[in-house]
């Protein structure tokens, strides 16, 4: 490592600044330039720094674009199935009650393929984190609409926009099982801004907290953008979500400390 | 010693505990035994039957087409399995309920008329153990002694109480059973 | 030793799994072999041994709980019948694919579709040849009693962990359903975490510093690795075929005609053997008890000495195709199957012997 650098007299702990964790494997990731993937994988590999439980935190990630997760997370990882990571995850979780265990998944696989066990998992109150990451489309095979993408919105299998009539209406799933009494903690947040990437940082500290507790499902979505799936470049792409994205899907705490909140 | 046996009837009327009762003597004397109950919708309400073997060797097929004894106990089952008796077995029958008796002159038919006298002496519940005693007049191929140790095992411990009862209608059923055709 | 009990065979394989110290079962109800989930559910073995049993949301979770406890190294088991099984090819697919131990139990229905509740052996293909997608196999026992139910839940892990692959019990609805005497085993404790980890180097339960992360998949972009992983599946399966075969004879010494069967057709053709013996036909039975790794050298040696075969089956002909491709075609070897829930009788398969080998 020491020989990467020009300069290795100013590498003293005075100088820090900013330091990646080291349950970031170095290496590049698989995601495109801009998209959001690579913040929450990085705060979510803060948070466990931070807790100090990578040696107990087993992690599940999905078949979508994140589907290679498990080569950037230096934790102990399981690839799923398209759709049943909370069944996986209900398994390790039961198996292993004292270990931290959470899903990692995009919206086609949890919230299409993987609806029954998104919603069994939450109705049974399994006691893990389900990391939801949000972007209205199909990534990782070129695009295809989701089951969030908005009404209007053009992706390669609705390429004159969703058509609800035809392609029925984007499902707010995160809301959906916030109504199970199963979820104890339910929010959603998004990371295209520093502020936005600090309260998704403080969103996963507070879900795996919670899992100490064993009160229920602790979820958290993450409203992405995702650059090459809507054609548009980085920057356009976070504006276009801020603009589309968050009316349909608004941001902020939706069940707290097993209670709904109510947004005035 | 190896002793076919199908018992049929109604579900309700305790076919397949009969025959796990008979089973599980068996297994306490030390033999071979298997018990293949017909399974699914038919058993709510409809038909019901069991196989059950008893042996002092491994036995082969859990599943047969011709019995040394058929116990029967409704006209359904009448009508299914009278023919399936092995020519010199043995017929067991309850009356009740039956409007076709048994017509073969080539095997061993006794009645018992269980159900009747069942109701009579209010021990319904206990109907099937009549038959089971009528049937171990005939065919002692299990201990009286091994029928209470079978019942002990087969009954969950809450219902240890009712073993008297039950070993009481064996024996009704022993003076209850009846010859019709005697080869 | 053990304990002597007249059980179901769906009662007798849960009773033995509390016993092996399975750690969890995940199943979803289906006739005909409900049972299983219901016996644990009444003994509560959670409370006891610390076994999970979980009632999942379908057959395509359940197996993915596999996925997931097999995945930390835990010993884990799940039961069906045929659709049930059908919906868990893909998962038992990544379990083959990422080398993970577990234990499937198929009580065999009549098909296809919905089809029927009462007992078949119309998914020999698809337990034995590999129902699921990509190239591989799993172990598959084929218990003719329910002390064999009770015996092959221990075997089936045992060989499962050892190999680092999916075992299955495949039976049938009528051994499920029936009771027959078994001798239990002595309860053997569950493993604890840390024996876990010990026997486990490769699973996923959380990564000490000591060693890099564990990866459990069966994903590898790159052709040229997972052309690797198949050729050490293959490899897998060449070592199982040479250790794992089992199979019973009886009475082939002096057989001119051999039934081929295996399950509860092995029993209906013992009484059918029995028959036969009686009018002076000389029969023998051959049962395989693994049907994958399939006994095909024995079966090859004893179709040099014999006139003729006859396979029995639940089904349209499906492991004759595997007896002809071990003996080859120098005696006749027919067929003889019943269908849909329908058992043959002995007579028949007697008739059968006469009819297609012995007059044909």
């Amino acid at each position: 490592m020491e020989e990467k650098f020009a300069h290795p007299e100013l590498r003293k702990p005075e100088h820090l600044v900013y330091k990646t964790t080291d349950l970031m494997v170095d290496c590049p990731l698989s995601y495109c330039p801009g998209c959001g993937h690579g913040v929450v994988h990085r705060m979510l590999m803060e948070v466990l720094e931070e807790k100090e439980i990578a040696s107990k935190t087993i992690g599940v990630n999905p078949v979508g674009c994140s589907v290679l997760a498990y080569d950037f997370m230096n934790i102990d990882m399981l690839g799923a199935a398209h759709g049943r990571a909370p069944a996986v995850a209900t398994a390790i979780k039961r198996l292993w009650p004292d270990h931290y265990v959470f899903t990692y998944q995009g919206d086609g696989d949890l919230a299409a393929i993987g609806t029954a066990e998104t919603i069994h998992a939450c109705n049974r109150g399994e006691n893990f984190t389900i990391i939801f990451i949000n972007n209205g489309i199909y990534g990782m095979t070129g695009g295809q609409m989701a089951p969030t993408t908005l009404p209007g919105m053009r992706t390669s299998t609705s390429p004159y926009g969703r058509d609800i009539e035809i392609m029925g209406h984007p499902l707010k799933i995160t809301e959906l099982i916030a109504q199970l009494p199963g979820t104890y903690y339910v929010t959603r947040q998004s990371v295209q801004t520093p502020s936005a990437v600090r309260k998704t940082k403080k969103a996963l500290r507070k879900a795996f907290d919670l899992q100490d507790q064993k009160k229920g499902i602790s979820f958290v979505e993450v409203v992405s953008n995702c650059n090459s799936g809507w054609k548009m470049t980085p920057v356009q792409s976070n504006i276009w979500m801020e603009e589309n994205m968050f009316p349909v899907y608004p941001l902020g705490d939706i069940k707290v400390d097993g209670e709904l909140v109510t947004r005035s | 010693m190896t002793e076919e046996i199908i018992i049929a009837g109604f579900g309700g009327q305790g076919v397949l505990s009969m025959g796990k009762i008979l089973a599980y003597s068996g297994v306490m004397q030390n033999q071979e035994v298997s018990w293949m109950p017909s399974y699914g919708p038919e058993m709510r309400g409809g038909t019901a039957n069991v196989t059950v073997i008893v042996s002092d060797e491994r036995i082969s097929s859990p599943i047969l087409n011709k019995f040394d004894t058929a116990i029967i106990l409704n006209q359904q089952s009448m009508d299914k399995f009278e023919n399936a008796v092995k020519p010199g077995g043995l017929l067991i029958y309850d009356p009740n309920g039956i409007t076709r008796h048994p017509e073969r002159k080539d095997i061993n038919i006794y009645s018992i008329a269980a159900a009747d006298e069942a109701s009579k002496i209010g021990l319904s519940k206990v109907f099937n153990m009549m038959v089971l005693g009528g049937f171990l007049k005939l065919k002692p191929i299990v201990q009286l002694e091994n029928i209470r140790k079978g019942l002990e095992k087969s009954l969950p411990s809450r219902h240890h109480k009712l073993i008297p009862e039950n070993e009481k209608a064996i024996t009704i059923g022993q003076d209850l059973i009846q010859p019709v055709h005697v080869l | 030793m053990g304990e002597l009990r007249l059980m179901k065979g769906n009662e007798a394989v849960a009773e033995a799994a509390i016993r092996a110290g399975c750690d969890g079962y995940f199943g979803y109800p289906i006739t005909p072999q409900s049972e299983v989930m219901e016996y644990l559910m009444v003994e509560r073995p959670y409370e006891t041994s610390g076994m999970v049993v979980l009632q999942a949301e379908s057959e395509v979770a359940a197996i993915n709980m596999l996925y997931g406890g097999a995945g930390t190294g835990k010993m884990v088991m799940t039961s069906s019948s045929s659709p049930g099984v059908s919906l868990m090819q893909e998962g038992i697919s990544y379990l083959a694919g990422a080398e993970l131990p577990a234990l499937i139990v198929n009580i065999v229905r009549g098909g296809p579709g919905l089809g029927t509740i009462q007992p078949s052996q119309a998914d020999y293909f698809q337990a034995v040849k590999g129902g699921g997608h990509g190239d591989y196999h799993m172990i598959v026992y084929a218990p003719a009693s329910v002390q064999e139910m009770a015996d092959f839940v221990q075997i089936g892990f045992d060989v499962a962990f050892k190999y680092r692959t999916p075992v299955m019990i495949l039976s049938d609805g009528a051994i499920g359903q029936m009771m027959e005497k078994v001798y239990l085993a002595d309860p053997v404790a569950r493993l604890t975490d840390e024996e876990v980890v010990a026997r486990c180097p490769w699973a996923s339960n959380g990564r000490p510093m000591s060693r890099g992360h564990n990866i459990i998949t069966s994903l590898d972009l790159d052709p040229a690795g997972q052309e690797r992983l198949n050729l050490v599946l293959q490899e897998k399966y060449r070592e199982i075929e040479e250790t794992e075969v089992r199979f019973e004879m009886i009475d082939c010494e002096d057989a001119e005609y051999i039934f081929v069967a295996f399950g509860l057709s092995a029993r209906i053709c013992q009484k059918a053997m029995q028959l036969a013996r009686n009018k002076g036909i000389k029969v023998g039975l051959f049962r395989p008890i693994t049907v994958f790794p399939f006994p095909k050298n024995e079966i090859r040696e004893l179709g040099l000495k014999v006139k003729g075969m006859l396979v029995v089956e639940m089904n349209a002909g499906q492991m004759i195709e595997d007896v002809q491709l071990s003996v080859g075609c120098n005696i006749p070897i027919k067929h003889y199957g019943r269908f849909g829930g329908i058992i043959p009788t002995p007579d028949e398969v007697l008739k059968a012997l006469e009819e297609k080998i012995i007059g044909g």
